[in-house]
């Protein structure tokens, strides 16, 4: 049987230096509670993908200097403002920046769960975007005349975080209707997920439960992290602590700031 | 935004939502990106006046979301040509529809950095109906040429391309898009044409004589303030509660 890691900390384990890291959008799950983990260890030069988009999650893996090059279409605190340590980063050139638009990342990993070189994609030309991306390619497409498309590389992430409302003792993993993590897992070499709680029986048993499984050929490991998202929201379940993101948009917005959030929410274990 | 002036029984919120209503139009599926309360109420105006067929899905929400293929099914429902209308923003937009949603500067240097492109360089080109909306109106936000190009207006021949822009609804008056630059369409009450090429960057056309934007009907005001207002609040309970004094408390998660 799927044996389930003692902690977030032996959860993580896969997930080295130098890794091609994938994660999701801020309402699909964000696994924080890993990435506070992620950044105690002192992670270094990730590949950081957020699919399609981030939030808090990339803002404290950049801050912390986790993260050596970024992929993704856009990082903000939504209503709380910029991404401080995002804008800052980019502004000094210290992560490399891979801009994209979010249909580009979902295509990206499409092409890696079919194991296909490339995925073709509408719109692009014309935008900058294609300029500063010397990795996508456009091609005269082989079934039309004169029809210009652009191609994107498979991203192939080395590993997928997500976390999820539960997992089983099968190593199988419910997501429900984030179809996207489906997509990532699909993608990645090795899928690591924390979440809320075990499921007591296998989750393929129940068909409507089945139809929102990631089995468990999927995934390397799993953690149980209450309140994993914290302080995100996990859809359906728990919303978003407000005044905790207030407060980090105020306190990340100097990098001083910033190194007192990280000592008192991310290295020292918050109470619970 | 600030409150109406007494002679007038509505609030610059209200107008604008009026206005991309009527852009809008009847169709049969709206999209609504993240950060837009002033579209989301446009669009669920357009979806009470439709005739019972129309989808409104507000990206951020759970009640107001039909999509379960995860968040690739919006851009390959669009693809498809299954959405028929979109909302962009920009750090800064120029005459030419070209949105920025990325930095100002040197690309490599930023001065200032945005969060992103987002969709932009996918669904300008493929949603029939694209309406820019920037309320700060400024020669900072609506510049000659925008330092970087996130998606641009308009493509060459042979670009597969079946949407774009269609207007530019801003805080001070409306522009309509066609054949690559923007058209002075109408001013909103309480602004003038000189402030609008005073603090306008592009260049852009107009007619001898510029109508004021059409005030909301009371019916429109009582649509938005009794139907659309309590729908509004699940996504926009600070805007629900500002604009149309929606309680907070009974949304609370």
């Amino acid at each position: 049987m799927f044996q389930l890691a003692k902690s977030i900390d032996d959860a993580i384990e896969p997930i080295g230096d130098g890794c091609l890291l994938v994660v999701p959008r801020e309402v699909s799950g964000v696994p924080m509670a890993a990435t506070r983990a992620l950044v105690r260890r002192g992670v270094k030069r990730l590949h950081l993908v957020a699919l399609p988009t981030s939030s808090l999650q990339a803002d404290l893996l950049i801050g912390a200097g986790c993260v050596a090059i970024l992929e993704t279409s856009a990082v903000s605190l939504g209503e709380f403002g910029p991404a401080p340590r995002f804008t800052a980063a980019i502004i000094s050139g210290a992560v490399a920046m891979k801009d994209a638009t979010c249909p580009a990342l979902h295509a990206a990993l499409q092409a890696s769960e079919k194991g296909v070189p490339f995925m073709p994609l509408r719109g692009l030309i014309g935008s900058d975007i294609l300029k500063v991306r010397d990795d996508w390619k456009v091609v005269d497409s082989p079934f039309a005349q004169d029809d210009p498309i652009v191609l994107l590389p498979a991203i192939k992430p080395d590993v997928a975080l997500i976390h999820t409302p539960m997992a089983d003792h099968f190593g199988n993993v419910w997501i429900g209707r984030q179809r996207e993590l489906a997509t990532m897992a699909h993608a990645a070499y090795k899928t690591v997920a924390t979440v809320e709680k075990i499921h007591d029986g296998n989750l393929l048993d129940d068909p409507a439960l089945a139809a929102g499984t990631l089995p468990g050929f999927y995934v390397e490991s799993i953690a149980v992290a209450e309140r994993g998202t914290w302080p995100m929201g996990l859809p359906d379940f728990y919303p978003a602590d407000s005044d905790h993101l207030a407060e980090y948009a105020r306190m990340a917005a100097t990098s001083e700031g910033f190194a007192d959030y990280l000592e008192r929410y991310v290295y020292e274990r918050r109470a619970a | 935004m600030n409150a109406a002036p007494r002679e007038r029984n509505f609030r610059d919120e209200e107008l604008l939502a009026d206005v991309i209503a009527r852009l809008i139009g009847d169709v049969r599926h709206i999209a609504v990106g993240n950060a837009s309360p002033i579209p989301a109420t446009a669009a669920l105006i357009a979806r009470e006046r439709g005739k019972g067929r129309t989808y409104v899905s507000l990206l951020q929400s759970r009640k107001h979301n039909f999509f379960t293929d995860g968040a690739r099914e919006l851009f390959d429902c669009a693809g498809q040509g299954r959405i028929d209308v979109f909302f962009l923003s920009g750090g800064q937009i120029d005459g030419a529809g070209n949105v920025n949603l990325v930095s100002t500067g040197d690309y490599k240097r930023p001065n200032v950095r945005f969060p992103g492109s987002f969709g932009s360089a996918y669904l300008y080109y493929v949603v029939p109906k694209v309406i820019l909306f920037r309320t700060e109106h400024s020669r900072r936000t609506l510049v000659p040429k925008v330092d970087f190009i996130s998606a641009p207006g308009a493509s060459e021949d042979n670009v597969y391309r079946r949407g774009g822009p269609i207007a530019l609804v801003t805080n001070r008056c409306l522009f309509n898009f066609a054949n690559g630059h923007f058209t002075l369409a109408a001013v909103h009450p309480g602004h003038t044409v000189d402030e609008v090429v005073e603090n306008t960057g592009f260049d852009f056309e107009m007619p001898t004589e510029v109508p004021e934007t059409q005030a909301p009907t009371r019916e429109t005001l009582k649509l938005m303030r009794e139907v659309v207002a309590p729908q509004l609040s699940e996504v926009y309970p600070q805007f629900a509660a500002q604009v149309f004094g929606m309680s907070q408390q009974s949304f609370a998660h």
